[in-house]
């Protein structure tokens, strides 16, 4: 994985000085909470509803046993002992004190982790596929594209006050792991006609209040120009982004008023002009970037063979491990979705854990992934049993990856201060209603997300099944939503009607379920047999 | 390069070594519309790129922040100085501390903030960053280049 030099180094420690500076001058009253704002928000620091909320970068997911050590003694010094893995890969802690956050950040920066752009009208941390360079059907490892944009896109002058926030997801993948096409730019590492290497250009995807699936701009950026086609992309939306109005402030609004030709026509003609000035880091940083990201020293002669005889343990096989590209390897999800949990939370033992499982079978490397669990990526089938043992020891074993109950969802009105309504109770009883019933293994894959506000953290848009929590005349109500999707498929999820309370809509999820058993054909997931048969089933069932 | 001063009733901070231009800026559409005037006005709405065709008379253009949440004076300093524009550019209006090393490295020369601030402070923001990660209108080497030997 990549490792800092002295130049990244030194740019973290001068941020970690710089937001010390700006904490004293807060708490000396020298800056107004509006000034303080943005500046805070840059080093991923939220005022919430109970308390300060921090959100720690985990660039493109990437974690080592030292940083996932470090996050877990955050938990314990800090906060209250756990952590929540978010939908971007990054990590964020609810209970933090504005005068501890200049110590975190200095915590982080010993082991080369920060909190930069994490939140805020900025470029915010760049988010990749979680099985990156383990994937057998990958052109090439993501990583360094998105490292080479990480380090463009740090402190960048010109794009700090934008006019809303700016989220980027690269892949290097036919399948779609990363929600790509759901963010203001999504970057493809494809191969030309020639085998060239270079990169399509999704622009003006997202989520919130007005969903929209980002358009191909370009077919092809050769990689010697990404971060120059980058930077007109986002100089258009710095000029003529709508400032008028929060809600229309994205990217995905100008590339939709506009109509994507004209938004193209204007960032051709914005590339030419910045081709001219020299701004492209050369092809060599590009080079040197990628020497971190070659594969670890797998044992060639790996056996491919497993013991499936515990059944258990093959339960989890099948669910939550996934074919790596390197024979006598496996990659192991693990779930953060233990039933009836919280999604994505994580104790500090649990967090230590994994840092030692990640050293002793994953070549020292894990992931965060955006459906908020932690993958093992290069896992030795030999050792995958031991693994096993080792998780489901500390009720890490949880074999739901893709079923019904492994939900995102967003903190919701527990915590954020935009919420109109919870999240977890929500997910956490459909998860126990689905474990108990046993309709949960019935049901195959089946994503579940849940937003706890129309700003759709919980990408409830991209849930088979989506829940979106409102207020209703000062209660919470919740909106299902159903057929929605991230992957190469993408599609927004619709609205079945009119909604209901917490525990109508924990029925009604069921009563959806129940539809899909009933009509299933051979081999049809809940999304395809939905595709097929249509809204009218499950509208009669739900309220005929 | 000027040190910068500081004490003046307008213009805070100057890293520039003429002599500052002494009649008042006219906006874009009155300078688009007369030939003399040597100091204009750009606000967030203006295109940057309209004043080209004449940037060769002038000795001064004000980017006016009337808040500092709208960073798009940050792309029209830029362009203005990517067109080879050598005059004062001037940051006004809602200009803070924490935005003045990014105002710089965008092209800004000379600041002149609603608020008078913290000389201290300011001197600290200016000196804020020992590295910077890209090229930007300043004459700052990125990162990338001093790792390849550039």
């Amino acid at each position: 994985m990549y490792r800092y030099d002295s130049y990244d180094q030194t740019m973290v420690d001068a941020r970690v000085a710089e937001f010390r500076d700006q904490t004293r001058r807060r708490i000396d009253g020298k800056l107004t909470e509006d000034q303080f704002k943005p500046l805070r928000l840059q080093n991923g620091l939220y005022l919430q509803l109970h308390a300060y909320m921090l959100r720690v970068a985990v660039p493109y997911g990437t974690l080592s046993s030292a940083q996932m050590h470090a996050l877990a003694d955050i938990a314990d010094k800090y906060d209250r002992g756990y952590g929540h893995f978010t939908t971007r890969q990054n990590i964020q802690y609810n209970w933090i004190k504005l005068e501890d956050a200049p110590d975190i950040l200095a915590d982080l920066a010993k082991v080369e982790m920060h909190a930069i752009q994490t939140s805020g009208n900025c470029i915010r941390n760049i988010s990749s596929d979680q099985f990156a360079g383990a994937a057998a059907d990958e052109v090439v490892d993501p990583r360094p594209y998105a490292e080479l944009l990480r380090q463009w896109s740090s402190f960048h002058p010109e794009f700090l006050a934008l006019p809303r926030k700016f989220k980027i997801a690269v892949i290097a993948s036919e399948t779609d792991r990363a929600a790509m096409r759901l963010h203001d730019i999504g970057v493809k590492i494809v191969r030309n006609a020639a085998g060239e290497l270079g990169a399509a250009f999704y622009v003006g995807g997202g989520m919130g209040r007005t969903p929209m699936i980002g358009p191909l701009i370009r077919e092809f950026v050769p990689l010697d120009q990404l971060i120059t086609y980058s930077e007109a992309c986002l100089r258009v939306y710095n000029r003529y982004g709508r400032r008028d109005n929060k809600y229309k402030a994205r990217i995905k609004i100008l590339v939709h008023e506009l109509g994507a030709d004209e938004y193209k026509r204007q960032v051709e003609e914005e590339f030419a002009h910045l081709l001219t000035l020299g701004i492209e880091p050369p092809l060599a940083e590009l080079e040197r970037i990628k020497t971190f990201f070659v594969d670890p020293p797998f044992e060639k002669s790996a056996s491919d063979d497993l013991d499936r005889s515990d059944p258990d343990f093959a339960l989890w096989v099948d669910r939550n491990c996934t074919p790596h590209k390197q024979p006598g390897y496996i990659a192991a999800t693990i779930s953060l979705k233990a039933v009836g949990g919280i999604p994505g939370d994580a104790s500090a033992a649990q967090m230590h854990l994994m840092a030692e499982l990640t050293e002793r079978y994953s070549f020292d490397e894990c992931r965060v992934t955006h459906a908020q669990n932690i993958v093992l990526p290069h896992v030795r089938k030999a050792d995958l049993y031991a693994l096993w043992q080792q998780l489901d020891e500390a009720g890490l074993a949880t074999p739901n990856l893709d079923l019904i109950g492994d939900i995102i969802a967003c903190p919701g009105l527990d915590y954020c201060s935009l919420a109109n309504a919870r999240s977890i109770p929500v997910a956490q009883k459909i998860s126990q209603r689905f474990a108990e019933t046993g309709k949960g293994d019935m049901l195959g894959e089946l994503k579940l997300k849940i937003s706890g506000c129309i700003n759709a953290c919980g990408h409830h848009h991209a849930g088979h099944i989506g829940i979106l929590g409102v207020d209703k005349k000062g209660t919470e109500n919740y909106q299902l939503l159903l057929g929605g999707s991230e992957g190469a498929d993408t599609s927004l999820g619709k609205i079945t009607g009119p909604g209901f309370d917490e525990d109508g809509i924990v029925a009604a999820v069921e009563t959806a379920a129940d539809v899909y058993l009933a009509q299933r054909q051979d081999g049809e997931r809940f999304l395809d047999t939905y595709r097929r048969i249509g809204m009218e089933p499950f509208k009669e069932a739900l309220y005929g | 390069m000027a040190e910068p001063f500081s004490g003046t009733d307008t213009v805070q901070f100057r890293f520039r070594d003429d002599e500052a231009v002494d009649h008042a800026a006219v906006t874009v559409d009155a300078f688009l519309g007369q030939s003399n005037a040597s100091a204009v006005r750009i606000e967030p709405g203006d295109d940057a790129r309209a004043l080209l065709p004449q940037i060769g008379q002038l000795r001064l253009v004000e980017v006016n922040f009337p808040s500092f949440m709208d960073g798009r004076g940050y792309s029209s300093a830029r362009i203005l100085r990517e067109a080879g524009y050598t005059g004062e550019l001037r940051a006004v209006g809602d200009v803070l501390i924490d935005q003045l090393n990014d105002l710089r490295r965008c092209g800004f020369d000379s600041f002149q903030p609603d608020q008078p601030l913290d000389a201290e402070d300011a001197a600290r923001a200016f000196a804020v960053w020992p590295e910077v990660y890209q090229p930007a209108a300043d004459a700052r080497i990125p990162i990338w280049a001093k790792r390849h030997g550039h």
